[in-house]
């Protein structure tokens, strides 16, 4: 079989400084499979399909593409290999139409001819079940056309060699589906793919062979049908580890948090919540699920104060005192209060923490009005910092070094870290355990449920339908800055949850499916 | 009424003449995702040797000058003048990524204070004011219609009646809606502007359009200045006739939401302005409350605009942001 693997690496390293990133991977891809590629953060996926993509260079080893070697400098390289890769964060520009973004650094001839680009970007969505309109403008479409505008983006380069990384993290499950069946109708095409993903449930459902990497290391390729999701976690973290989230029955929930009619509008007077009520219990997990921009970001940031309720109230009850409403208190007054918000957005380092400073500094960011005169005092978040650091395992040089430079799933440790830390009896995760690896994802689950069972009030923003339910003791569904539903997690299902997300109340859906 | 309306619309379209240079090529530098703020210092340089590569010809050809020629001589050194300018400008944002704000400041100042000393050393050297003969000067300023053409009524006044660098703004103008809006090179350089890693990661090389529309931008913007020493000042250098015109060009690019067509009027408006205290004097109102008039339409437009929150009239979304790919 030798050269007539369609992708092969052999012997590649790179190294940052002296981080190897990936060392000696030998690895291959034939043609017409799908290949998972799994790993921890930080083991290296990214960083080896980047250099198949050509943003990074390898410092050792080669590639050869249909048996021949190449040397991949830029990505223009790599699309005259017919690599394309869909990169987890879009690169699309928002301002462009479908087909302006599509054509993007071709270097064809003649003039700019918008219509005939239209009608081929119209051919390929035919061919591969997409429905596009070429004309539409980034900014107007759903992430799930933004996706669709970055696969026909590679496909229109003719690439028979397709990465996509991460691309069901903002997906819903339909829309998976969706994604599902038109990677299928690429492999029967003849296209090789590799997709980077953390759900294991997917790698089993949609890839032909699953590749490992461990450490930077490539520990084994195996076929989907001989392997299991335990084995593959066994490999990718190499130790056996339980995949098993822990949920105990809720003990004598009372009330913590009673949300009625939030409403809220955004700066130019967009309705961002409409007559969201619910209850939060202490002692339950309550999951927010929802397509990505319904309202879980604002109604979050309105308990937290951080942003003006129109109208409704927040009525907070803590332990053994008087109820009150926090609308119209400040951050500072509810954060005091024991409501804390640990919220990842998508650039991780955007809310909560500050990139140029270490971990002690980022402890202090909680604590700075303490101290005495108009010194702070700088002990106590020192000894916070070790101890975020001993407990949740933060790969860092140092604990002064600035958090900017740590990997992502190490920032997000020491974000969730914090906010768990300053003891709150309401806690508020957004994406917690956004591109975290599942081993990592799993000590963040089982730390949320530690403070369910310390009586807390956990609001958990999840992206992962699978989590929320095997997580959460009820789960609310936001549709639109509606609540659409809320359901019992314990017998709720997927397919329910999905519906709920796109149409407010799930009706009327079965008619357009 | 007791102006003289086509009068005041000539001297708009004249004293905005200097502007439209400024601003469209600072719109083409703006459009590559680099916020060079060192327009007043380019325009500074243009200006200073404008006037010196059209001293130094009318001096070494005597009598015997022939007009376009010294344009064209004027013209070239402008325009090199700030592709200088703008390289270092560019060597030390893109290549060495340098804060552009800073090196935009910077070149300001550098670039006012080149001019400067290039203005009055020749002042220096000749014992007084510099100068072209009176027969280059028609050249800079005079009509290039014929005379016919130019005696129309009204018509001719606002239409045909102005010095060569009115129609050449024009031209740059068009040509400049044409490139950014019809054509592929066009459309990859609005990219590198609006996302640099999108442009990247699509084989377009960010650094190569960025060095290429700042240094033909900052070139651009500095004929402006070229323009304004020899037609406004009348081929004399005079050390404070360009204080602040850079500003007004940058503060423009913003009033023309990013569109060159948009810079045809609203240079047209801004010169206008600039010089209104002039044309309708409104007694104890002080020169210095209609300076500011520019700026405020600027920010006007600047509320407006981000009530509207449209899309499209958005400054580029990559502006003033340096790009390095491998960086998280």
């Amino acid at each position: 079989m030798e050269g007539t693997h369609a992708v092969e690496f052999r012997g590649i390293s790179k190294y940052f400084g002296d981080v190897a990133a990936n060392e000696n991977v030998d690895l291959y891809l034939d043609k017409g499979v799908i290949m998972s590629l799994l790993g921890e953060n930080g083991s290296g996926k990214t960083t080896l399909m980047n250099m198949l993509a050509g943003i990074y260079f390898p410092d050792k080893g080669e590639i050869l593409i249909n048996g021949k070697p190449v040397s991949i400098r830029s990505p223009r390289d790599a699309f005259e290999n017919r690599i394309g890769m869909i990169h987890q964060h879009f690169m699309l520009v928002d301002v462009f139409t479908a087909a302006e973004n599509i054509i993007l650094g071709l270097e064809e001839e003649g003039r700019l001819d918008r219509r005939q680009t239209a009608d081929r970007v119209r051919q390929i969505s035919e061919k591969y079940g997409f429905s596009i309109d070429p004309d539409k403008k980034v900014y107007e479409m759903s992430v799930s056309e933004k996706q669709t505008v970055e696969i026909i983006k590679v496909l229109y380069r003719g690439a028979d060699i397709l990465i996509l990384d991460e691309p069901t993290a903002v997906l819903t499950p339909q829309e998976t589906e969706k994604l599902f069946k038109v990677m299928r109708a690429m492999r029967d095409d003849g296209k090789s793919i590799i997709i980077i993903t953390h759900k294991l449930n997917e790698v089993m459902e949609i890839s032909d062979v699953v590749a490992v990497l461990r450490r930077g290391r490539h520990i084994a390729t195996v076929r989907t049908t001989q392997t299991n999701e335990a084995e593959l976690t066994e490999m990718m973290v190499g130790k056996k580890v339980s995949l098993n989230i822990r949920r105990n029955t809720p003990v004598n929930p009372v009330p913590r948090l009673t949300v009625a009619g939030l409403t809220c509008t955004d700066s130019s007077g967009v309705p961002k919540l409409d007559d969201v009520g619910f209850i939060a219990y202490g002692g339950e997990i309550l999951g927010i699920a929802g397509i990505a921009g319904s309202g879980q970001k604002e109604l979050l940031e309105a308990i937290a104060g951080l942003r003006k309720a129109d109208k409704g109230s927040v009525i907070y009850t803590p332990e053994g005192k008087a109820p009150e409403d926090l609308v119209g208190k400040t951050p500072m007054e509810i954060k005091d209060a024991g409501v804390s918000l640990a919220f990842v957005p998508e650039d991780r380092l955007g809310m909560g923490l500050v990139g140029g400073m270490g971990m002690t500094g980022n402890m202090m960011l909680r604590s700075w009005t303490s101290g005495k005169g108009i010194f702070i005092d700088t002990k106590a978040p020192r000894e916070l910092a070790k101890q975020v650091h001993d407990f949740l395992d933060v790969v860092t040089p140092d604990i002064d070094y600035p958090v900017r430079k740590l990997s992502g799933g190490n920032v997000q440790k020491v974000l969730v870290g914090r906010e768990i830390a300053s003891s709150p009896s309401v806690l508020m995760s957004a994406y917690a355990v956004r591109g975290l690896d599942i081993n990592t994802s799993y000590v963040i689950y089982n730390l949320m449920a530690d403070q369910k069972e310390k009586g807390v009030a956990v609001i958990f923003v999840g992206e992962d339908l699978d989590v929320l339910l095997e997580l959460c003791d009820k789960i609310l569904v936001l549709c639109g800055g509606r609540v659409s539903g809320i359901v019992d997690a314990r017998t709720a299902t997927k397919e329910e949850i999905g519906l709920l997300m796109t149409r407010l109340g799930g009706k009327e859906a079965k008619d357009n499916e | 009424m007791n102006f003289n309306l086509i009068g005041l619309i000539r001297a708009a379209v004249l004293n905005g003449t200097p502007l439209l240079f400024g601003t469209s090529g600072e719109i083409l530098t703006q459009k590559s995702g680099n916020m060079n703020l060192g327009v007043e210092g380019l325009m500074f340089m243009g200006g200073a040797f404008g006037l010196l590569g059209a001293f130094v010809y009318g001096n070494a050809a005597g009598d015997g000058a022939v007009g376009w020629i010294a344009v064209m001589i004027a013209f070239l050194s402008a325009f090199a003048a700030g592709i200088i300018g703008s390289l270092i400008f560019s060597f030390l944002t893109v290549t060495l990524r340098a804060n552009q704000n800073v090196t935009g400041l910077a070149l300001t100042i550098f670039g006012t204070g080149v001019g400067q000393f290039v203005g009055e050393l020749m002042r220096l050297k000749v014992g007084g004011n510099v100068s072209v003969s009176n027969s280059l000067k028609t050249a800079f300023s005079g009509s290039v219609f014929p005379e016919a053409m130019q005696s129309i009524p009204v018509l001719g006044p606002l239409l045909f009646n102005y010095n060569v660098f009115v129609y050449i703004g024009l031209v740059i103008v068009v040509i400049m809606y044409l490139f950014l809006n019809k054509t592929r090179k066009g459309l990859y350089l609005r990219a590198v502007g609006e996302s640099p890693a999108t442009a990247d990661a699509a084989g377009i090389s960010v650094t190569k359009y960025r060095y290429l529309a700042t240094c033909i931008g900052g070139g651009i913007s500095a004929i402006g200045g070229m323009v304004h020493t020899m037609t406004i000042s009348g081929c004399v250098w005079n050390h404070t006739a360009l204080a602040g015109e850079g500003w007004v060009a940058v503060a423009l690019v913003i009033f023309c939401l990013w569109k060159p067509l948009n810079s045809l009027w609203g240079s047209i408006l801004f010169g206008g302005l600039l010089i209104l205290y002039l044309r309708l004097p409104i007694p104890f109102i002080p020169t210095q409350i209609y300076k500011i008039v520019p700026y405020i339409a600027t920010a006007v437009v600047l509320v407006i605009v981000s009530m509207r929150q449209r899309r499209e009239d958005q400054p580029p979304a990559g502006l003033g942001l340096n790009y390095f790919r491998e960086e998280r």
